[in-house]
C-alpha cells in the first residue's frame, strides 16, 4: 500500500437507459489523491466527472472497481457506514441556486449536519458553531436567519461551502463549484478554498469543465473524455507539455491575456461531435475528432501509459513526443 | 489637470471610519417560511376575500342547521313551491321543505364530500407516488402497473360497485372519488419526486448522511406540497361536481338527505316555474367553487418561496 488518501481503481459505472441500452458514464477510471493535495478533474460536460465525484461520497455505488478513502474500501458500504463517511467526505455543488433548499434558513442549512449527526446538541453551542462557520466563509452571524434567495450567487456558494465544512471533513469534492460564478467571484472562491486547504489540511477533488482555474488550485490534473481518463499527471506537466490531442485542444481554448501570443498562435479547434457514450465504437473514443489519428486508433483503445514522471497519456500517437521532450 | 483630479479624489472619496457597520443592513426582519406564507396571504385582498367567503359558508353550514326553526326534512304540504319570503328565506320545495334549512344541510354534505374527496385521494397519491418515485425498483414497477390497469377500468364501474357495497352516503362517495382520483396525483407526485431526488440540495442532504425519511419529509415533500395543496383546492370543486353528477344519475345523495348537487337536481325539473329552486343552490356551488379556486391560486403564490420579496 502506498498509503494515498484517496485511491480509485478501475471504477466503472454503467447506467441503464431506455430499453436494454447501456450508457458507460465511467469506464475504467483510476486515480489517487494524496492527503492535503488537490486533483483537478477536467473534461467537457457529460463526460462523467460528476458521476466520478459522487462515487467518492457514495451517492452512487460502483458497478466495478474499488474506492479507498484513508485505506478503507467504501464501494459497497451500508447506509449506516455512509453516515460515518459523511464526516470524512463532503461535496460543494455547481449550481448555487439548486444546491440550497429554499425552505431552510441559512442557519438550518448549515446546522442540518449537526441535527443528523446529533452534534452540538445545546442551542447555544449550535448557534455558536454556525456563526463560526459563517464567519469562516466570509459571511456574518446575522445571515443565519435569512433564506437563500436573499443572497447572491457568490454568497450562496459560500453558504454551500460552510455546509460542507460543518462536519470538518477531510476530503471535499468540488463539483464545478465555480463554473456558475462571475470570473471575479471565481477567484475569491478559489482563493478561499486554497486557504482552507492550508489551514484545515483538506484534500480536494476539484472538478471543472474549463482549465483556467484548475491550474491555480490543482497539484495534479486528470483530463477525462467520455468516461475515461485520457491524460493524467502533475498540473505543470499537463499544462506545460500536454500530450493528448484532446488536452491540447482544451488548452488552446483557454484565452491568455497576452495579445502577442494570442496573435501568433492558432487555436486548435476541435471539430465534430462528442461520440455517443451509449454503444461506443471500438478503438480510441476520441478517434472521430482527432487530427493526429492513425489507423490503429480506430481499432484498439489506447491504454494509459507513462511518458515520464507520473505523467500518463492514453494515446497511440504520443510515442514520439516522449523522445522529443527528452532531447 | 492632475491637481484637479487630486482635489476631487480627496474631497469626494473619504474613507468611512467604520465601513463594517454599513455592510450588513437588515432590510426587513427575517421570518420563518410559514410566517411568511401567512403574511403574504394576509396582505392579498383576493386571498382574504375568498378566505372569508369559504369561512362564512363553512361556519353557516355548521350553525344554521343547529338553530333553524325548520327541519331540513320536515315536509309541509300546505306550503309547497313557495317563493322566498319572510317565513322561508329561500322558499320551499315541491313537498314544502324549507330550502334555507336544506341549503345549509346540503352545504355540510357538499363541503364534506368536496374537501374529503380532494384530500383523501391526494394523501393516497402522495404516499404511493412518493414511495414509487423515491425508491424506484420493484415497488415502483408494482405501483405503476396497478395504475396502468386502474386507469383502464371506467370509473363508473368502481363507483357503482362501491355504492352497491357501502350504500350511498357521503363516505361512500368520498371513497369512490378517492378510488378514481388517487392515480392521477400518484403519477404527478412520482414525477415530481423523480425530478427532485436528483436535485443538488437533495444530493447534498444525502452527502451529509440524511436518512431517506428525512430527505423525503424535510427536503422533498415541502417542495412538492405547495403544488399539491393547490391541486387539493382545485380538486374541491371537481369533487363537488362529481357528487352532483352522482346525485343526478341516482347513485349519490338520496332525498330526504340532501346536498347542493341533490338540490340542483331536484330543482332542475321545474326551473322555469320555480327558478329559485335551481339557482339558489347553483349560486352556492358557483360561489364556493370560485372561492376555492381563487384561494388556491393565492395559496400557490404565497407558498412559492421564489416570489418572496
Ligand atoms: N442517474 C443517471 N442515470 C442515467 N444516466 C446518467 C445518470 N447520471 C449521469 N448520467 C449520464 O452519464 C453521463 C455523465 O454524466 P455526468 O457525470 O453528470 O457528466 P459531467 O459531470 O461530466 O457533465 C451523461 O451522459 C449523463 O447523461
Ligand atoms: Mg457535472
Amino acid at each position: 500500500m502506498d498509503g494515498k488518501f484517496v485511491e480509485v481503481s478501475n471504477l466503472k459505472k454503467y447506467f441503464h437507459v431506455g430499453k436494454r441500452q447501456i450508457l458507460k458514464a465511467v469506464d475504467d477510471v483510476s486515480f489517487s489523491i494524496e492527503r492535503g493535495s488537490t486533483l483537478g478533474l477536467v473534461g467537457e460536460s457529460g463526460c462523467g466527472k460528476t458521476t466520478v465525484g459522487r462515487h467518492l461520497c457514495r451517492i452512487y455505488e460502483p458497478d466495478e472497481g474499488a474506492i479507498r478513502i484513508d485505506g478503507r474500501d467504501i464501494s459497497h458500504i451500508s447506509q449506516r457506514q455512509c453516515r460515518e463517511l459523511a464526516k470524512k467526505v463532503q461535496m460543494i455543488f455547481q449550481d448555487p441556486y439548486a444546491s440550497l433548499n429554499s425552505f431552510f434558513t441559512v442557519g438550518e442549512i448549515i446546522g442540518e449536519a449537526f441535527t443528523i449527526h446529533k452534534m452540538f446538541r445545546s442551542v447555544k453551542e449550535r448557534r455558536d458553531r454556525i456563526r463560526e462557520l459563517l464567519e469562516i466563509v466570509g459571511l456574518s452571524a446575522e445571515h443565519a436567519n435569512r433564506f437563500p434567495h436573499e443572497f447572491s450567487g457568490g454568497q450562496r456558494q459560500r453558504i454551500g461551502i460552510a455546509r460542507a465544512l460543518a462536519l470538518s471533513p477531510e476530503l471535499i469534492v468540488c463539483d464545478e463549484a465555480i463554473s456558475a460564478l462571475d470570473v471575479s467571484i471565481q477567484a475569491q472562491i478559489v482563493n478561499m478554498l486554497i486557504e482552507f486547504q492550508r489551514t484545515m489540511n483538506l484534500t480536494y477533488l476539484f472538478i471543472a469543465h474549463d482549465l483556467s482555474m484548475v491550474r491555480h488550485i490543482a497539484d495534479d490534473t486528470a483530463v477525462m473524455y467520455l468516461g475515461a481518463l485520457v491524460e493524467y499527471g502533475a498540473t505543470d506537466a499537463v499544462y506545460g507539455h500536454p500530450a493528448h490531442p484532446y488536452t491540447k485542444g482544451l488548452l488552446s481554448a483557454v484565452p491568455t491575456p497576452d495579445p502577442v501570443y494570442e496573435r501568433s498562435h492558432r487555436r486548435i479547434v476541435m471539430e465534430g461531435e462528442v461520440s455517443d457514450p451509449i454503444n461506443p465504437e471500438p478503438g480510441c473514443r476520441f478517434y472521430a475528432r482527432c487530427r493526429e489519428a492513425e489507423k490503429l486508433c480506430g481499432e484498439v483503445a489506447p491504454p494509459l501509459k507513462k511518458i515520464g514522471g507520473n505523467h500518463m497519456v492514453a494515446c497511440h500517437a504520443c510515442k514520439e513526443k516522449e523522445g522529443e521532450r527528452s532531447t | 489637470m492632475r491637481n484637479i483630479e487630486r482635489s476631487i479624489m480627496d474631497r469626494d472619496f473619504v474613507r468611512l471610519p467604520e465601513a463594517g457597520r454599513f455592510a450588513h443592513v437588515i432590510v426587513r426582519p427575517s421570518v420563518s417560511y410559514w410566517e411568511d406564507v401567512f403574511r403574504r396571504l394576509g396582505t392579498d385582498k383576493v386571498a382574504l376575500a375568498s378566505g372569508v367567503v369559504i369561512a362564512v359558508i363553512s361556519a353557516l353550514s355548521v350553525l344554521v342547521p343547529l338553530f333553524c326553526k325548520y327541519d331540513y326534512d320536515a315536509t309541509d304540504l300546505l306550503h309547497i313551491n313557495q317563493f322566498p319570503n319572510a317565513q322561508h328565506w329561500f322558499g320551499t320545495d315541491a313537498v314544502g321543505r324549507d330550502l334555507w334549512a336544506r341549503v345549509w344541510v346540503g352545504a355540510r354534505v357538499s363541503l364534506f364530500i368536496g374537501v374529503g374527496g380532494a384530500i383523501v385521494p391526494q394523501l393516497v397519491g402522495i404516499f404511493l407516488g412518493g414511495v414509487s418515485g423515491y425508491f424506484g425498483g420493484w415497488i415502483d414497477m408494482l405501483i405503476m402497473r396497478v395504475i396502468d390497469v386502474g386507469v383502464c377500468i371506467p370509473s363508473l364501474v368502481y363507483v357503482t360497485l362501491i355504492m352497491l357495497f357501502m350504500g350511498s352516503g357521503p363516505t361512500a362517495i368520498i371513497i369512490a372519488i378517492a378510488m378514481t382520483c388517487w392515480m392521477d396525483s400518484a403519477r404527478v407526485v412520482r414525477g415530481r419526486m423523480l425530478q427532485f431526488k436528483n436535485r443538488e440540495f437533495v444530493i447534498s442532504a444525502r452527502t451529509l448522511g440524511a436518512s431517506s425519511f428525512r430527505i423525503i419529509f424535510r427536503h422533498i415533500l415541502p417542495n412538492i406540497l405547495g403544488q399539491q395543496v393547490v391541486s387539493i383546492t382545485s380538486a374541491i370543486p371537481t369533487a363537488v361536481f362529481l357528487e352532483a353528477y352522482l346525485s343526478f344519475i341516482g347513485l349519490g345523495i338520496q332525498s330526504p338527505m340532501t346536498s347542493w348537487g341533490q338540490l340542483c337536481q331536484a330543482g332542475s325539473g321545474y326551473y322555469r316555474l320555480y327558478p329559485y329552486q335551481l339557482f339558489i343552490p347553483g349560486a352556492f356551488i358557483s360561489v364556493t367553487i370560485m372561492a376555492f379556486y381563487l384561494f388556491g391560486n393565492c395559496l400557490r403564490d404565497a407558498l412559492d418561496p421564489h416570489l418572496r420579496d
